[in-house]
């Protein structure tokens, strides 16, 4: 992670949020660790940070899964009932909307919109995004990545 | 290609096209900018829409098709990506353009759909399906009996400034852009005008700001001007966070230097040598087309140092917005911008005069950028002969629901919510009744049918007491319930309100426990919860309207809107929830009862084994019944009957 540290140099405040998105985007999530060190860094106190980071909706504190879905619940989505995809998935992992998977495999949110609206519902896994899944498609297309071992 | 062959275009598209803005070549000119056109091609061109929608749609699987189709048929052909020409529920799109022919244009064009689509055309026929259209092009052959693509629905009503090269160019390339009349306006700007002329053309052309406020562009502009600073900062709000509205995501897939161009024009005219454009996060296509557009600018001293000779400086940057809803409010923007919680600030002073770090900021929407290079080159005239009376130019809409058709559209301003609807959209899917149109994302109005000659302009929505704001439309449904989809709303404003305000803050979220209170069915009818229940409906009303005078930003102002313009125009649906506790959508599944159809219901016992509530009786092998005042609705014998006996009403 030095690397990222050593881009933003300057002791600004506004690096802050770009700090904070560009180690998420490496480490995936957001460590009291890491709060530390980029409260030293920039010196910002950690609850300054904290308080930044958890007003955010893209930064996070817990650690995502091999495939991470997000369900869109935008208002388009909403419409075109993505609630039945959560509750569905819900019913699948056997966890609720924001936490991981026992077996660390899946890790599953709720986005306010992914701008999908035209093919609404949408759904995310990891970069891939599909559209239209009836429920049964989505029931194999969970079951398929959850027995792929590699 | 070498670099000795891109210097050379780059020399000749800066020197011969940019800087001749008359337009008028000469014959070597003409046929070198035909060639980069891809007017005169000596092989196919396949274009193909790769923008956010026609990925979603698959336009990925499709792309490699394409080309193993290619490698295996031995034909030699340019595969081109472009963004997105608006009709997305037509996607993915392919375009083929054969030398000397017009470019055909398909819909819907599959992974499975290639092989038949690419084997016709190559051998010059037509495949009997997904045939949309066939773009007007001088001087080119036409295809017989195909439509031009101006002539279908989607199409025929519009006025496509902004999107003039929307679908059809390469947001990958500056060149496609320049050969467009790209980056002459900014030429013709830094040259020719002072600021305060550029300040003023806009401010003749009557533009309005189009991220919802509707303030004049020209005026914000003169006042950041005037505003002394040694440091002035131009901001392009890319958030859109809008849930419904994704025109703007368009507008920078499809055509990324319009609005760069609009942005070094606009910094020039207020002063600014530094430009940041703020793009939500999710967007990472378009994230990842404006780095790359950035960087041909600064190569083609599009921006960056002395700006064709003539001593303007301008850096553009871009920032990734966190993901809140608040932050497209500009001084909460700006809030973010600096580094802290997107919490807006109140106003006056206007970031005109002091924003970002207390200097003198612009901020402004994308599509009014994108309409800035079109003003400068066809002058103020041009741009105010279309639209209404106090509305002026094309505006952008997206639709999205429950029409036939969805997709962006630019239309002259002033056009009817129905003839959008019945004319462009295609009307309502599936032959169901429309209900309302939603309009302005969560905190906008629904429109009920009765309204949907109102006019499309700032003034007549005013009138109505609604905000145009970026012009998401949502097409409703029969189908939908008025009071859930309030629910709904306040339940994401409630999660987006920052907290800096109590009426918002506590507001919402009490509005929320009211209308949940309204959808769901009561745990116990004692007189105290139900005398509670009554009085949060009585207070629904007054509540709304405290929040919408007492915030202070946008998002606080306007949260109460969906529950009031709900109320006026839907009232019955919240009356028959709240007396009749009835969803006659049947969306609200807690309001719902159910029943068994005892034709065939075969007495297997297994719902009766089911329910928590015990509100099932009967004995094996017999029709059984549900005790309606015992049942609450859970649904789960519904889900457990394998003889589909059960059904709700």
């Amino acid at each position: 992670m030095d690397h990222i540290f050593e881009k933003y140099i300057l002791k600004k405040p506004e690096n802050l949020i770009p700090l904070l998105q560009e180690i998420q985007k490496e480490n995936g999530y957001l460590t009291d660790e890491i709060i530390e060190r980029v409260s030293a860094h920039l010196n910002i106190p950690t609850n300054k940070i904290y308080g930044v980071a958890t007003f955010y909706d893209q930064f996070r504190f817990k650690q995502k899964g091999k495939y991470h879905i997000q369900v869109c619940r935008g208002t388009s989505c909403y419409l075109c009932s993505s609630t039945s995809y959560l509750k569905e998935i819900e019913k699948l992992l056997k966890v609720k909307a924001g936490s991981l998977s026992r077996d660390k495999k899946f890790s599953f949110e709720t986005v306010s919109c992914m701008g999908g609206c035209s093919q609404s519902p949408v759904i995310r896994i990891n970069d891939k995004t599909y559209h239209h899944l009836s429920l049964a498609e989505l029931h194999t297309l969970i079951r398929s990545l959850r027995e792929k071992t590699e | 290609m070498p670099t000795q062959a891109i210097t050379d275009n780059r020399a000749f598209l800066v020197e011969k096209v940019i800087k001749n803005y008359s337009g008028i070549f000469d014959a070597s000119t003409t046929e070198r900018v035909a060639v980069i056109r891809r007017d005169k091609i000596s092989r196919p061109v396949i274009y193909l829409g790769t923008g956010t929608s026609g990925s979603i749609s698959g336009a990925k699987a499709t792309l490699g098709k394409i080309n193993s189709y290619l490698s295996e048929a031995r034909f030699s052909a340019d595969i081109i990506e472009v963004g997105c020409t608006g009709f997305c529920s037509a996607e993915p799109l392919l375009d083929i353009q054969l030398p000397g022919k017009t470019r055909l244009s398909f819909r819907n064009v599959t992974e499975d759909k290639v092989e038949d689509i690419l084997n016709s055309v190559f051998h010059h026929t037509l495949p009997d399906d997904h045939i949309l259209g066939q773009y007007k092009q001088d001087g080119l052959e036409e295809w017989p009996n195909i439509p031009m693509l101006e002539q279908i629905s989607w199409f025929s009503l519009q006025r496509r400034h902004i999107l003039k090269n929307a679908g059809i160019i390469s947001p990958a390339s500056i060149e496609d852009y320049i050969v467009r009349g790209g980056y002459k306006s900014l030429y013709k700007t830094v040259l020719n005008y002072p600021a305060d002329k550029i300040c003023e053309i806009i401010e003749q052309s009557e533009l309005r700001g189009r991220g919802g406020g509707g303030y004049p562009t020209g005026k914000k502009w003169k006042v950041a001007l005037d505003t002394a600073g040694d440091q002035k900062f131009m901001i392009c709000n890319a958030d859109e966070s809008d849930p419904g509205a994704f025109m703007d995501r368009a507008v920078i897939e499809s055509d990324p230097h319009r609005v760069i161009e609009g942005i070094a024009i606009a910094a020039y005219a207020i002063g600014a040598s530094q430009a940041i454009i703020y793009v939500r996060t999710d967007y990472e296509n378009s994230l990842k087309i404006l780095e790359q557009a950035i960087g041909q600018a600064k190569d083609y001293g599009m921006i960056g140092e002395d700006i064709f000779g003539s001593g303007f400086n301008l850096s553009v940057s871009i920032r990734q917005g966190a993901g809140a809803f608040v932050c497209g409010e500009e001084t909460a923007l700006l809030s973010s911008l600096e580094g802290q919680r997107g919490l807006p600030r109140s106003k006056p002073p206007f970031p005109a005069e002091k924003g970002l770090w207390e200097h003198p900021t612009v901020i402004n929407n994308v599509e009014t950028l994108a309409n800035v290079p079109g003003i400068l080159e066809n002058g103020p005239g041009w741009f105010k002969a279309v639209g209404t009376k106090s509305s002026k130019g094309t505006k952008l809409f997206s639709i999205a629901g429950k029409s036939v058709y969805t997709g962006f559209i630019e239309v002259p301003m002033g056009l009817t919510f129905s003839t959008i609807i019945s004319q462009i959209a295609g009307g309502v899917k599936d032959g169901r009744a429309l209900k309302a149109v939603q309009l302005g994302g969560p905190s906008g109005v629904c429109i009920p049918p009765a309204d949907l000659e109102t006019p499309l302009d700032y003034e007549a929505l005013s009138d109505k007491g609604v905000n145009l704001g970026l012009g998401g439309l949502i097409i409703l449904d029969d189908k939908t319930c008025m009071v859930n989809l309030a629910r709904y709303f306040i339940e994401f404003l409630q999660n987006e309100s920052c907290g800096k305000c109590i009426p918002c803050r506590e507001g919402t979220s009490k509005m929320l426990d009211i209308l949940e209170g309204i959808t769901k069915r009561p745990k116990e009818e004692s007189t105290h919860e139900t005398l509670e229940r009554f009085k949060g409906v009585v207070q629904l009303e007054n509540l709304a309207s405290v929040i919408r005078d007492t915030s202070l930003c946008g998002l606080g102002r306007n949260a109460p809107n969906p529950v009031l313009s709900s109320l006026k125009w839907f009232r019955e649906e919240f009356e028959e929830h709240i007396f009749d506790r009835k969803c006659s959508a049947g969306v609200c599944h807690d309001l719902r009862s159910f029943y068994i159809d005892v034709d065939l219901c075969n007495g297997c016992n297994i719902c009766q084994k089911k329910c928590p509530e015990n509100a099932i009786v009967g004995s094996l092998k017999m029709p059984h019944f549900i005790i309606e005042s015992k049942c609450t609705g859970c649904a789960i014998c519904f889900d457990a009957c394998k003889f589909s006996a059960i059904f709700f009403k």
